[in-house]
């Protein structure tokens, strides 16, 4: 049970800035591809998200044509080419601020909800 | 900073689009086989691996368009797309293409012509120095008449003292004309001229191209004499030779030094002419010393420069009041006491603006006929297409997108259809400047870049309109029984239908209204053309030529010679009668003056207007007016003894109701000249759209007439006699000029320029319209039948006759052919009065044309309709039934 499957329908607004944020974050540690990505998305949140390609594909190119990450093949760990994704410095920013929103406001819902 | 990093990206997804692609399909296939990489690792066995990676995987063709939909530039790939999309569809059906194409093009092309000469003639400010101040004055008889007279020199001049220092005035006599004479082996010619006072052309603000304009020292009645030439006249006569200014040339035999050259866009356009003017010169030095001290002899029209913050009406309630003074101090029976101006532009385009404006809304129905046959096509073609619409629909393609579709097929319809239009419309421009010369403001006409944002702007217009039309015709939600496709139960069809027929009610209402318009104009130009002048005019020819005072002094002399010329002209071999007469019928004004009655005086106000005419006495037999009474005068009644004169019999009527007019004498206001009559002579007109107006002839020898016109009746082939008059002319006088040559079908022909180019232009449009709407009709009626063939087969296997099957289909076309004709009925009365000053002696409301009308449309209905309905009536019930 309790598999949380983002992105099965359109994503609403709130969810697509939430899977922004957790690529920044994850691509902020060292360069991967999509695929590690999601899967360390997976392994990270202890199973509980799982990133479905129909989103994680769109959100990935989504943010490199709006610059906050940058893309490069290069060779992979099995030896194949791969399409390696990076911070830029922008992205990193962002990824920040974007950061203290999420927890802001993480905490705002938390105390509401809260409310036994 | 980040838009800056994002630009090699734009770039590259914009130039290396392919190849983003395919590195796509790789990174998306690398993704896949990890998957099943893992899989394995996991203990699948290969195949399951693989299946198991699939299903999680997803649609990989979705996936690849998901994340194509973010890259930049994604909205023009698709837009691209559909652009192929709807070349490929409309190329696969060229004729239905070329048909649209055409047509509208049609449209747009006439439209943007029309638009161009509009904007250039009505819209567009004169070309000089701030127009809006410039305005024409005018005098009139009473307060309130829309009445435009010519000013008298006197008048003017009170104006000047009233208005010095405050508004800048200037005299303009543009009927004017010279003769210029032989010099430098170039020949001798007759051209138009304009008298001004000497700050016109600055009043303008128009600057010589070469030397200087007038200054006060010229423009005095001593004065040296000197002229400024216009640019086509240099250019012609005078190769544009650039040591012109200062040059001397002969105008009526006298010299006269060049001071300046008028630069070329410079043309001057009133309402009393002026466009063809060829040379200026000073008003105070040009007129006899008679004029410039008259108020009772109209010769120029008065422009004036506003000051900044003065209105025309202020102006004008000054000039009335010195005006009224005037008329006081000085009662005489032809001086007016009112005034009147407008704006100059209002002066030169002021007789166009309904002929345009009506023929502008004629190409604007033609247009939107177009633009609902198109439309009307694409809903039948949207018809045939509604299986494929609906498998579309059900594999997902959003009605959104199949509407942008038809947008995009619309547009690119209205592009090409824009593009050849305005390769027409250039055309039909550069026709238009032909046909008409006479038009004011010609020279103005240029496509500019008002017009091309005109016309994208239409073209954008009927795309939409079109795409608009053709995308209600489609209804996504009848998807189950478009998909089933079986005629009888297909209720979208007659949505489909309905839509139609009412762009075809609409498109034969406006059909009617154009064919109303064409008849009204035609019924128009026929009657002025039946309009008879008085005389045959066949087999006339006429040729003017003006002896130059200089050079004939006396009276004497220019008798002389007139008697000499014709008598050389009627030995000719080929001319059956000659005569000479100062002004023929049918060719123009001619110069009036005010009569009295010396036995019976009339009171002022109660003297007659009579045209004056100079004639010999051999005119009229040649011109084959009748004498009615009396007798004509004889060629010894000249000089002393020429104080006889005919009259015509309008003349007799108004002077003479109750008496025999024969040995009274009329006693002329202006030149106090006394005749008796002699005879009474049939009327003739002075032009076509005018009754005939009472005319004195007086003998034309002896009298101060100095211009003649020869007129020449000939059995047959009467223009090859122009050459032997024109050097027995040069035989007598080697430097006069003959001007105006042509017979007085040609006369006739030119006055009625205008009525026949509006009236044949209208006609075309409602022919096009007739074969747009008949064309309309007849696709509608045979879809009809073709949905309907099963009910048809259903009736007629029930026993229906042929004929009653045919009455049905009939019925079932005419019917909005009818509602069309309704409609545009009323649209035609409600709109005839607004073209009432455009027509000859035609009632708007014209029943004739009417029911013609009516019955035009309801034959070419009926005949569109006749072979849908013929070809049903013949439907085999088996076969109908079959098709199912």
């Amino acid at each position: 049970m309790g598999v949380d499957n983002l992105g099965m329908g359109k994503p609403s607004d709130l969810v697509q800035g939430t899977l922004d944020l957790l690529i920044l974050k994850t691509i902020a540690l060292e360069p991967m591809h999509g695929w590690a990505v999601a899967k360390r998305i997976q392994q990270v949140s202890g199973e509980v998200l799982q990133v479905q390609q129909g989103s994680l594909y769109p959100a990935l190119h989504r943010l490199e044509q709006q610059g906050w990450i940058r893309a490069k093949w290069q060779e992979s760990e099995t030896g194949r080419q791969a399409k390696f994704y990076s911070l830029t410095a922008a992205g990193r920013k962002q990824m920040e601020s974007e950061s203290a929103n999420w927890s802001r406001l993480s905490a705002a819902i938390n105390l509401i909800v809260s409310e036994a | 900073m980040r838009w800056l990093q994002s630009i090699p990206i734009k770039l590259r997804m914009l130039f290396m689009r392919r190849e983003a692609g395919s590195r796509l399909d790789d990174e998306l296939q690398f993704h896949l086989d990890r998957e099943i990489a893992e899989n394995i690792a996991a203990g699948m066995t290969p195949p399951d691996a693989r299946s198991a990676a699939l299903r999680l995987f997803g649609n990989p063709a979705l996936l690849r368009d998901q994340a194509r939909a973010n890259w930049s530039w994604s909205a023009c790939e698709s837009l691209l797309r559909d652009v192929r999309i709807g070349c490929r569809t409309l190329l696969r059906s060229p004729g239905f293409t070329m048909i649209a194409v055409l047509v509208m093009a049609l449209g747009i092309g006439a439209n943007v012509a029309l638009f161009t000469v509009v904007r250039s003639v009505l819209l567009k400010p004169l070309p000089y120095t701030d127009p809006a101040r410039l305005v024409i004055l005018y005098e009139r008889s009473a307060p309130n008449l829309p009445q435009f007279n010519p000013v008298a020199p006197r008048s003017f001049f009170d104006w000047q003292q009233t208005l010095t220092g405050v508004e800048q005035l200037a005299l303009v006599s543009p009927f004017q004309t010279y003769n210029v004479s032989a010099e430098a082996g170039r020949l001798p010619e007759r051209i138009d001229a304009g008298w001004c006072s000497w700050n016109f052309i600055s009043i303008l603000g128009v600057r010589p191209s070469l030397g200087r304009t007038f200054t006060a020292a010229d423009d005095q009645p001593g004065a040296q004499s000197t002229v400024l030439l216009t640019h086509t006249f240099w250019k012609r006569r005078y190769a544009s030779d650039p040591a012109i200014v200062g040059k001397t040339v002969w105008l009526d035999a006298r010299p006269y030094t060049v001071i300046g050259v008028l630069p070329s866009w410079f043309v001057y356009s009133g309402a009393f002419g002026g466009n063809k003017i060829q040379v200026w010169t000073p008003f105070n030095h040009e007129a006899p010393p008679a004029l410039l001290n008259t108020y009772e002899d109209h010769e120029a029209i008065v422009a004036a420069r506003l000051k900044p913050g003065a209105t025309l009406d202020s102006v004008l309630s000054r000039l009335s009041a010195a005006q009224a003074q005037s008329k006081k101090d000085h009662p005489g029976p032809a001086v007016n006491g009112f005034v009147n101006g407008r704006s100059m532009l209002d002066d030169a385009v002021h007789d166009y603006r309904t002929p345009l404006y009506a023929l502008l809304a004629a190409t604007a129905c033609v247009l939107l006929i177009a633009c609902m046959n198109v439309a009307g096509l694409m809903v039948a073609r949207s018809a045939t297409r509604a299986h494929e619409m609906a498998i579309r629909t059900a594999l997902g393609g959003g009605r959104l997108r199949l509407v942008r579709e038809r947008f995009v097929e619309t547009g690119l319809i209205a592009l090409s259809a824009g593009i050849i239009g305005i390769a027409f419309a250039w055309a039909a421009v550069l026709f238009l400047t032909r046909v008409r010369p006479d038009m004011n403001r010609i020279e103005s006409i240029r496509i500019d870049a008002g017009v091309i944002v005109f016309t994208v702007a239409g073209i954008a217009a009927c795309a939409v309109f079109s795409g608009l039309i053709s995308a209600m015709s489609s209804n996504s939600r009848q998807l189950l029984s478009a998909l089933q496709e079986s005629s009888r139960t297909t209720r979208g069809s007659s949505q489909r239908t309905t839509l139609r027929s009412i762009l075809l009610v609409i498109e034969l209402g406006l059909t009617v209204v154009l064919l109303s318009g064409a008849g009204l104009l035609l019924k128009s130009y026929q009657r002025m053309r039946a309009t008879d002048l008085g005389i045959p005019i066949d087999n006339t020819l006429t040729l003017n030529l003006t002896l130059p005072p200089a050079r004939y002094k006396e009276n004497a002399k220019q008798a002389l010679f007139f008697e000499q010329l014709i008598s050389r002209v009627r030995a000719l071999p080929g001319v059956q009668s000659a005569g000479l007469v100062t002004v023929a019928p049918g060719q123009g004004w001619g110069g009036d003056s005010l009569a009295d009655i010396v036995e019976r005086p009339l009171r002022p106000d109660d003297f007659v207007d009579m045209h004056m005419r100079g004639a010999d006495p051999g005119f009229f037999a040649a011109a084959h007016i009748p004498l009615l009474r009396g007798r004509i005068f004889t060629p010894d009644e000249k000089f002393a003894r020429g104080t006889v004169a005919l009259i015509s019999q309008t003349a007799a009527k108004q002077l003479f109701p109750n008496h025999d007019p024969i040995g009274s004498h009329l006693r002329f206001n202006y030149s106090h000249q006394t005749f008796e009559v002699v005879g009474v002579v049939a009327d003739t007109r002075w032009t076509l759209s005018e009754p005939p107006k009472p005319t004195l002839y007086m003998p034309l020898y002896g009298s101060d007439y100095s211009g003649a016109t020869i007129f020449v009746r000939s059995p047959h082939n009467v223009e090859s006699l122009a050459m032997p008059i024109e050097s027995i002319v040069g035989q007598l006088d080697p430097d006069l000029p003959v001007s105006d040559v042509m017979t007085l079908r040609d006369t006739i022909g030119k006055s009625t320029l205008d009525s026949a180019f509006d009236s044949l232009l209208v006609l075309g449009f409602a022919v096009i319209a007739l074969v747009l709407a008949a064309a309309g009709l007849y696709g509608v009626l045979a879809y009809l039948v073709t949905q309907r063939t099963g009910e048809i087969g259903i009736r007629m296997a029930l026993g229906a006759p042929r004929t009653q099957v045919l009455r049905l289909m009939l019925v079932d076309g005419l019917r909005p052919a009818l509602l069309g004709l309704v409609v545009g009925l009323a649209a035609s009365l409600a709109v005839g009065r607004l073209i009432a000053s455009m027509l000859y002696n035609t009632s708007p409301y014209d029943s004739g044309i009417l029911a013609a009308v009516a019955a035009t449309l309801l034959v070419v209905a009926g005949a569109a309709c006749i072979l849908p309905a013929w070809r049903a009536s013949h439907i085999d019930p088996m076969q109908a039934l079959r098709t199912e």
